[in-house]
């Protein structure tokens, strides 16, 4: 069988990554912005599954695991803290949500 | 070394007056003037009679004494020590000091008590007591400058004393700087002697020294060090060429011109040469220059003070030239006829001053003699003393003058006729002025305006504050005419002392220790027959001088006009004192202010180090002034700032590795 070459996952990866840092960058809406975020953290996990399976070693999965559960943890709270500031300041755009800028 | 009925009480003399200071300049600006008076005189008098006491209890077998008190620096084997020394010399130093200082202290008392100041005026006359003790009174050379950098400082304190007055401040200011290039000479000899031989002691230092001949190798830097020495010594007593301040020291108030720059603070350079005599002994070539500036000093003030008209400048430059006879007799080897005229000199000197400042008291301020005249009928008790501090000056028999002068000049004839030509030549000029003094100020009527209004104190502004006219010339008050007296009789009788070389005997432990075989009395034989000539012709020169200043300024008063007028540069000259100030301003201090203008100001401070720092800090203005705009609170643009610099990173690493 003949098996995909690492750099196609790591060019996958890397192309996952930026797209979510530059959706960070340019978005506006908090939803998309923590949607980003988690595309960022997809790219990486990629890239780790990748190299734990060239080199079959368990460690790069285990990391996997951790990044998934911090990310859901993260979700949890963020969306939480999204809908508690949408029903205070009725947006989601967050140049309109500077109260802690100086 | 210390008997036990040596007194341990000496490190109290100098502390008196300190104690009297600090009292007076810390609380003596809320007491009274009794207070102060008590305070300052009850001081000073102790440490007079302390000293006294301690003479009393001197024995010349038993000298030198040594008082050592504590510890000051240690390092290595090198170790200054506060250590006061009693030797015949700094005995004879200590009592002129008290007496005479005390004298003035109760005369400052009479002269000084309308003065607004008169606490500060007092505090600072017992700050340079202190300071001149130490100076006398120490055992080393750096405790010796320790006193003497203080009564450069009393001395610059009571120069400007009314420093309100801009010719006042100016004067202060003058001498203080003046007196730096002394020191650095004198600071630069102590490096040399620490160098050399570890150690400022004088007695260690006489020891070490003692082995070397003079002449030979070892005696080179001792040649050196004895000039910078007299670099020194140039500054304090005020020789050629670094006597330009002492003229215009007469700002002071006329105590302190008798106190510091007559009697006691100038001579300190004469006593450091003599102290030092066994480094001058083995320096022959140094003590020629001593012995060349001296006599050139002698003659060259002494022709100025004839055509001063202010008193006290004749007073001013007849103490230069007297200075000049005490170096003179350092540098042909008389120390004890050096010390024998320094003493005289205080007793005569300081009786003048006083003298000249109860006449500027008695008519309110003028110091012009040209205003003066007739005032023998005002005030008989001043005109008697001041004639006889005078005559003791001139050197006429058998006042005190006399005979330390006519010592100075058989020791110089013995060494060199042209040194003791010359100081008959002074002496002739300083009976001449002298006695010009004398006649332009009591001879004659009164010049001064029989009556102004009483605020017409032009120079010595004393200030009498109780408002009476100085219509009339008045005589002191007994305060201030007491100290004349003593004075007076202190000039008739002091040179006694010196006959039968009774001084010179007493001194003779100090300068014959350590002198150098080589040195041999010359001419002993046949010497007596020699010294009366020599004695007869100075007696004749300062008659002589007498009688032309009655000449001049008594029978033909008409004539010192039309000799001036016919001398016309020369007489120029000599009232404008040689030009030697401008001499200076033209040499030194233009330059000086021009280069510090130009090269240090504008040039080094404001073009280079002033630049640096302004160009540093505009450049770090501009920098961030464009960086700021990284910083504009948008949460987003941080973290594109942040990816950016990712990115940066990552570029970097691939790039990096692929090569």
């Amino acid at each position: 069988m003949e098996t995909i070459p690492l750099s196609y996952y790591l060019v996958l990866s890397g192309i996952l990554f930026v797209c979510g840092v530059l959706g960070f960058l340019i978005k506006r809406n908090i939803i998309t912005i923590f949607m980003s975020i988690e595309l960022m953290l997809n790219g990486v996990n990629l890239s780790f599954v990748a190299f734990a399976a060239q080199w079959h070693s368990l460690s790069g999965q285990i990391f996997v695991f951790f990044v998934m559960v911090v990310a859901a943890a993260e979700a949890a709270v963020g969306l939480a803290i999204i809908i508690a500031v949408y029903r205070t300041r009725e947006t989601l755009n967050v140049d309109q949500v500077n109260l802690l800028k100086l | 070394m210390t008997p036990p009925t040596l007194n341990p009480l000496l490190w109290l003399i100098p502390i008196f007056p300190l104690a009297g200071a600090a009292i007076n300049g810390f609380f003596g600006r809320q007491s009274s003037k009794k207070a102060i008076t008590t305070i300052a005189l009850t001081f000073c008098g102790a440490a007079f009679v302390l000293a006294a006491w301690i003479a009393l209890g001197f024995r010349s077998e038993a000298a030198p004494y040594s008082f050592p008190l504590a510890h000051w620096l240690r390092s290595g084997s090198f170790s200054v020590d506060f250590d006061f020394y009693l030797d015949q010399l700094s005995l004879v130093m200590m009592l002129v000091v008290t007496g005479v200082g005390f004298l003035i202290h109760i005369y400052s008392v009479g002269y000084m008590w309308d003065d607004d100041g008169y606490y500060r005026f007092m505090a600072y006359l017992n700050l340079f007591m202190f300071f001149m003790l130490t100076l006398v009174l120490a055992k080393n050379y750096l405790m010796m400058f320790i006193g003497w950098e203080g009564v450069g400082l009393a001395s610059y304190l009571l120069i400007g004393f009314w420093f309100t007055k801009d010719s006042a401040a100016s004067a202060g200011k003058k001498a203080f700087i003046v007196n730096r290039i002394g020191d650095f000479g004198f600071l630069i000899a102590l490096f040399l002697l620490i160098q050399r031989y570890g150690t400022l002691d004088f007695p260690t230092l006489l020891a070490k020294i003692q082995p070397i001949a003079p002449e030979t190798a070892g005696a080179g830097i001792l040649t050196a060090i004895g000039l910078l020495l007299m670099v020194g010594a140039c500054g304090k007593s005020a020789q050629i060429p670094l006597y330009v301040w002492l003229p215009d020291a007469m700002e002071g108030p006329t105590p302190v011109s008798a106190l510091i720059h007559a009697a006691t603070m100038v001579t300190a350079g004469v006593y450091m040469v003599a102290r030092s005599h066994m480094i001058f002994e083995r320096a022959p070539s140094a003590l020629t220059v001593v012995a060349i500036i001296g006599t050139l000093t002698a003659l060259f003030a002494a022709t100025i003070g004839i055509a001063q008209t202010d008193i006290k400048k004749v007073l001013a430059y007849s103490t230069v030239s007297q200075l000049g006879y005490m170096f003179m007799a350092c540098g042909v080897g008389a120390f004890s006829a050096g010390i024998f005229h320094l003493m005289t000199h205080a007793f005569f000197k300081g009786l003048l001053f006083l003298a000249a400042g109860s006449v500027i008291h008695g008519i309110g301020g003028e110091q012009d003699m040209r205003k003066m005249g007739g005032l023998r009928l005002y005030m008989p008790w001043t005109f008697s003393v001041m004639g006889i501090a005078t005559l003791a000056i001139a050197g006429i028999p058998p006042l005190a003058g006399f005979w330390s002068k006519d010592e100075i000049l058989a020791k110089a004839f013995e060494s060199n006729p042209a040194y003791w030509l010359i100081g008959v030549i002074t002496a002739f000029i300083t009976s001449f002025y002298m006695f010009r003094l004398m006649y332009m100020t009591f001879g004659g009527e009164y010049r001064g305006a029989p009556a102004h209004d009483p605020h017409g104190h032009k120079h010595d502004s004393h200030g009498h504050g109780n408002g009476h006219g100085h219509g009339e010339p008045h005589e002191s008050p007994w305060v201030m005419l007491g100290p004349l007296v003593v004075l007076a009789i202190l000039s008739l009788f002091g040179g006694f002392v010196g006959i039968g070389n009774h001084f010179e005997h007493f001194l003779d432990p100090v300068f014959k220790a350590g002198q150098p075989a080589l040195q041999e009395p010359v001419r002993e034989a046949g010497g007596k027959a020699l010294e009366y000539i020599l004695m007869a012709i100075s007696v004749s020169v300062a008659a002589l001088g007498w009688l032309l200043a009655h000449l001049l300024y008594s029978s033909r008063p008409q004539l010192p006009g039309r000799i001036a007028e016919r001398l016309g540069g020369l007489y120029k000259a000599v009232v404008n004192k040689y030009y030697v100030d401008e001499l200076y301003a033209v040499l030194f201090v233009k330059p000086l202010i021009d280069g510090s203008t130009t090269v240090l100001w504008h040039g080094i401070d404001q073009g280079a180090i002033d630049a640096t720092v302004n160009e540093a800090g505009d450049t770090a203005r501009h920098v961030s002034d464009n960086l700021r705009h990284m910083q504009s609170g948008n949460l987003r643009s941080y973290a594109g700032w942040v990816a950016a610099g990712g990115a940066i990173v990552i570029a970097y690493m691939i790039w990096m590795g692929i090569r």
